[in-house]
């Protein structure tokens, strides 16, 4: 039965790419959909892609039979002029048998492997997989690695071919964790710790965002995963277990540090050495991202400006407050921000 | 007694006026009142969904600000749930379940009354947060623990805990109505199993209200605890659990997925044999799949909740129960199917309603049962794809099925037939308008966009389907626009209707087109399933036109409105003060006491 | 007909033999009583779950005064005896029979109630206030809402009183007092259910 289902897998995953395609309208690559679900990147993703495209063979056959079946009647049955009138049957218990037990087979068949994919998805981690803690803020991603140290915002690097197991947590609201190339969401729930794992299988940077309702800000919390090759990956770790970088004291750097450390900033941010704030992202190496402000903006010079300048205007509802910084000020930042890569 | 009874004779004189409108216990005046109304919110609802449509046309928009954004989603889902489809559903239960089971009225026929009056202030109540300093924004589903005070500061989702809590009552009124006067009021002959599918879904329906409403209640009064005197029942700091808030709301809001689509089911069923000249195929097998499908509602609540991890044993429980509600569901449409088959279909306007419902559900049913998947369940909720499956099987399958029903009972409900040109054209534009605004959608989800998201960025590869997406509901528009020309002008110069003119075949079509106030003269005998197409049980139905004698009929009542008011008034004041509160609170009891010692015979 | 029923209604439909024979206002309490059992239960289903997860005290065990709840569970129960008596004595005509147990009924509801507010102000003064933790809140919103059940109760009960003193509650009207006494029973029912499941089961 099993190479039954097999063989059908085409025609599902087509009629789904298809049918995508066709409403995209713009040419057909998947790429085009840095967040699409149905360009699996992992077992997990995988498994979850191999149930949905046995459903949508039956969900696609099941539609088609009624859609012609409605059709049929509708042109075989339309009331003609002169047509005598029906026959008045009141039902038949050999097809209400039939039109049960049909359903009843097919639900079968998709049940079990649902049931087979629900304990395999949901088994504790393997042993020796990396561990992640996500922790949700309103409104961008905390990542912890404990095991190695380090801890980042926004952007989850792991290394491809090991399975990563994350712990998925939450300081204020619920929010969930979900990156679609790499499987199903989870979400965070206050006062719990919740699970997943998920083995890369290619090295890409994939998108995710927050699928859980959480506020003003939902849209902005989003995130990004860098799968690496394992000597890349263990390359960033080292970079990010370094101490921050100190800058010259003659340098706009160091005006920013010292605006950094008498400011308002210490109070929510941590640079390792300089402050130890929890509320917001950890900065200790901030330059060495791509994006800024819960994955919206590019990490520019030009960007961090803007942000520094008055984060609720560039996302709404920040609990990042404007602090009236002058020009020079907020230059003097940016080049100590963008200097702790 | 017999002093204070209106008869017939006496209740006609005063048939109009405010005054009559604001005192009436006719079955049919307070159908009409529900769904009026309930359509004026079906149009804010509709207003809020455009709103929605526009802001997410093209990436990063700035049509509305986030916090309004969240607002228009949060109002959207909980009109449409709570004040258009409910109370339209209502609105056919008022008007037709006494003509249907040969009755003169519903059981209680002033607690109707209150029932309407309460469903009216409390829909009021809660868009008045609109004015009143921001409406809710935390979802119609209201998780906690973004609902606390600390979270949501402003009084948006006070409005609706309170609001909600208020609605509830009406529809427990209406819910304990319409059990006793099916099971008691049928005519002599309409044994259970004579009974029309819609008679059948309604009693359904209000058993479901009766026991899930306590649930979302028990809910609601929790948070308003946490927010008005500080408890802690979903402050996860001090040891309460967010997911108790899902389980009791999932609890309630299951069943209510059936509470919106049973109706329409019920509509569905009575329209086909009509234009199909044929009766219902598989009669009992439908009335059994309904009932299971009431039972079986109350098992799958956690369905709702795949993603918060309650481990494999209960998602595994929760996929089988809800794959098993597939089946009965899939029973009916295939009986639906039967009933045209071999029929000689009538392509009315009500018809073609019908139909689309058919197919637009199956639809929804089918994108339903891949998410009862769990796996699959966890790349597509929260997503667009769960907007499609909610608005092909609300849109496509209850408010397709209220229109059917619609098209199907007007001429009853004021004599005049609607225009069915114009009915066509409402059904063609509506059809298109909604495959166009909502089968992107199922896309749009595959492809990663989240739900309750007010902008998206340009490199998601979401733009095409979101602008098709807004074309899609911007048509919806024209087509609703269509249907209330209809209406408007098919009330006063609409053809006149006859007692039965698609020939009928339940006992609303064998007394005039509007029916009189006491509806059937005598009471008639029920000889079948379908009276009207059997010669034998057709006379005994027409014979209910002849009158015997003075009819009884209950007199006006102003305490209804009173104590709704003060219902809603003492309800309202835990936002307002106790000066509002207070005076509810003795409208309140002055009504219920006046109410309970009123002479009403 | 006069009932304090809200839903009372006209007796058009009483002088008709109902399909099942069953009287609408009996069948209406009894579809009100499924509504309210899933209230209580829903109530009753968050004290358990909540139970034990506070982070702070008082605790059920150091405060929960069972001697005490006991004594009004039993006044409640007794308060069931009458409300039979009562019915029965409006079934036979006995006005004054009626008036005794309908006050008796009402008394010891009183009784009830007034155990409560007592019970309410020692927890209180020994610091269980509805926000100090959990199971504040989950117990006085539970007892809280069966208080207010019962002293909806009592009102009732007074209200039969007084009618039947007006000669207004003969056994035409019995079943009035037979739908109070559904109501009335249900009450006591509940509370059974909530003195095992919260003061002796802890």
């Amino acid at each position: 039965m099993a190479g039954r289902l097999q063989a059908k897998v085409p025609f599902g995953r087509y009629a789904l790419a298809v049918l995508a395609c066709l409403l995209a309208a713009t040419g057909c690559k998947l790429e085009q959909f840095p967040q699409s679900t149905l360009d699996p990147k992992s077992d997990y993703a995988w498994a979850i892609q191999r149930l949905l495209d046995q459903q949508v063979f039956w969900v696609v056959v099941i539609f088609v039979l009624v859609l012609v079946a409605q059709l049929f009647i509708l042109v075989k049955f339309r009331a003609r002029p002169g047509a005598p009138e029906p026959k008045h049957i009141h039902g038949n218990t050999m097809l209400e048998i039939a039109w049960t037990i049909a359903p009843a087979i097919i639900l079968t068949l998709v049940a079990v492997p649902t049931v087979v994919t629900i304990y395999k998805t949901q088994a504790p981690a393997p042993a020796g997989s990396l561990q992640v803690r996500a922790i949700g803020h309103q409104w961008w991603w905390e990542f912890q690695y404990p095991e190695l140290g380090v801890t980042t915002a926004s952007e989850l690097y792991v290394p491809v071919g090991r399975t990563v197991s994350v712990a998925i947590e939450t300081v204020d609201v619920m929010h969930s964790f979900w990156f679609p190339a790499m499987g199903g969401k989870r979400d965070a729930i206050p006062g719990r710790v919740n699970h997943m794992f998920f083995k890369p299988d290619s090295t890409g940077t994939y998108m995710g965002q927050c699928a859980e309702l959480c506020g003003t800000s939902h849209a902005n919390m989003r995130m990004k995963l860098v799968v690496n090759a394992p000597e890349e990956f263990d390359a960033w770790v080292e970079r990010q277990k370094a101490a921050p970088v100190h800058p010259d004291s003659t340098s706009l750097a160091a005006q920013g540090k010292a605006i950094f450390s008498q400011g308002a900033c210490i109070a929510c941010h941590s640079i390792s050495g300089v402050s130890a704030g929890v509320i917001g992202p950890n900065l200790t190496h901030v330059g060495s991202r791509s994006t800024i402000a819960g994955a919206i903006y590019e990490n520019t010079p030009e960007n961090l400006g803007h942000w520094l300048t008055d984060p609720p205007a560039r996302k709404p509802g920040s609990l990042m407050p404007n602090q009236a910084l002058t020009k020079d000020q907020v230059a003097a930042l940016v080049a100590y921000l963008t200097s702790l890569k | 007694m017999a002093t204070t009874a209106a008869t017939v004779h006496a209740a006609a004189p005063s048939e109009s006026g405010l005054w009559s409108w604001l005192t009436t216990v006719d079955h049919k005046r307070i159908g009409v009142l529900y769904g009026v109304t309930a359509f004026i919110f079906f149009l804010i609802g509709g207003i809020e969904a455009l709103m929605i449509r526009i802001q997410l046309m093209r990436p990063d928009m700035n049509f509305v600000s986030p916090d309004v954004y969240n607002q228009l989603f949060t109002m959207h889902a909980t009109t449409m749930i709570f004040l258009a489809v409910m109370p339209l559903s209502a609105s056919f239960f008022n008007f037709l379940i006494p003509l249907m089971i040969g009755a003169r009225d519903v059981a209680f026929p002033r607690l109707n009354a209150f029932s309407y009056w309460v469903f009216l202030f409390g829909a009021i109540f809660i868009n008045l947060s609109f004015v009143l300093g921001g409406a809710p924004d935390a979802g119609w589903f209201g998780y906690s623990n973004l609902t606390s005070k600390q979270y949501s500061p402003g009084h948006g989702v006070d409005f609706w805990a309170i609001g909600l809590q208020i609605l509830g009552i009406a529809s427990l009124a209406a819910g304990f109505n319409f059990i006793v006067t099916i099971i008691n009021l049928r005519a002599p002959g309409m044994k259970f199993m004579r009974m029309p599918v819609f008679v059948w879904m309604t009693l359904v329906t209000s058993f479901l209200i009766i026991l899930a409403f306590p649930v979302i209640t028990v809910a609601l009064v929790f948070l308003t605890f946490d927010r008005t005197v500080g408890t802690n029942f979903f402050i996860p700091t001090a040891g309460a659990d967010p997911l108790l808030w899902q389980h009791l709301f999932w609890l309630f809001g299951h069943p209510e997925v059936y509470i919106l689509i049973l109706p329409a089911m019920g509509i569905v069923s009575e329209v086909l044999p009509t234009f199909s000249r044929k009766p219902l195929f598989g009669y009992p097998v439908i009335v059994y799949s309904g009932i299971f499908i009431g039972f079986m509602g109350w098992g799958v609540w956690s369905h709702h909740m795949f993603s918060v991890g309650l481990g494999p044993l209960a998602d595994s429980f929760f996929a089988l129960s809800t794959m098993l509600i597939a089946i009965p569901t899939g029973v009916k449409i295939f009986n639906w199917l039967g009933t045209m088959w071999g029929g000689r279909l009538e392509l009315k306007s009500a018809m073609l309603f019908a139909i689309g419902f058919i197919i637009l559900f199956t639809m929804g049913g089918l994108s339903g049962f891949m998410h009862a998947s769990p796996p699959a369940d966890l790349q597509q909720t929260d997503t667009y794809f769960v907007v499609a499956h909610i608005h092909y099987v609300l849109f496509g399958g209850a408010i397709m099925g209220i229109f059917a029903g619609i098209y199907y009972w007007f001429p009853k409900m004021t004599g005049r037939m609607l225009d069915e040109r114009l009915g066509k054209w409402h059904f063609w534009l509506q059809m298109i308008a909604m495959n166009l605004a909502f089968f992107p959608m199922h896309f749009v989800g595959l492809l990663g966009m989240p739900r309750r998201v007010y902008t998206y960025s340009a490199n998601m590869g979401f733009n095409e389907m979101n602008f098709w997406s807004t074309v899609g509901a911007l048509m919806i528009a024209p087509a609703i626009l269509i249907f209330m020309w209809n209406v408007l002008s098919s009330v006063r110069n609409g053809k006149p209707a006859g007692n039965d003119p698609w020939g009928g075949a339940t006992l609303e079509w064998a007394i005039p087109s509007p029916p009189p106030v006491y509806n059937f003269a005598s009471v008639p005998e029920v000889k079948s399933l379908d009276p009207l197409w059997h010669p034998e049980s057709r006379e005994a139905a027409l014979a209910s036109n002849q009158m015997h004698g003075p009819i009884h009929m209950p007199p006006s009542s102003h305490w209804p409105l009173v104590s709704a008011l003060g219902v809603a008034m003492l309800l309202s004041g835990i936002l307002f003060g106790w000066y509002v509160g207070i005076p509810g609170l003795i409208l309140m009891v002055v009504g219920i006491y006046c109410w309970a010692f009123e002479p009403c015979d | 007909m006069s009932g304090t029923a809200v839903a009372a209604h006209d007796s058009g439909h009483e002088a008709h033999p109902t399909s099942t024979g069953l009287n609408s206002r009996k069948m209406v309490f009894w579809a009100f009583i499924g509504s309210e059992c899933m209230l209580f239960g829903s109530l009753i289903a968050t004290y358990l779950v909540y139970r034990g997860r506070d982070k702070v005290g008082p605790h059920p065990h150091e405060i929960l005064n069972i001697p005490f709840t006991s004594f009004s569970a039993f006044v409640l129960l007794m308060s069931s005896l009458t409300m039979v008596l009562a019915l029965a004595a409006v079934q036979r005509g006995n006005k004054r029979g009626t008036q005794i147990w309908l006050a008796a009924t009402a008394l010891l509801g009183m009784v009830f109630v007034g155990g409560q507010c007592y019970e309410f102000t020692e927890f209180y003064l020994e610091g269980l206030k509805l926000q100090t933790n959990l199971f504040g809140a989950t117990f006085y919103v539970l007892t809280g809402f069966h208080g207010t059940h019962v002293t909806v109760g009592v009102i009732w009960l007074w209200s039969l009183f007084i009618l039947a003193g007006k000669g207004k509650l003969g056994p035409g009207q019995s079943l009035d007092v037979e739908i109070c006494g559904l109501y009335w029973h249900f009450v006591d029912v509940v509370w059974i259910a909530i003195f095992t499941l919260i003061y002796l089961i802890q």
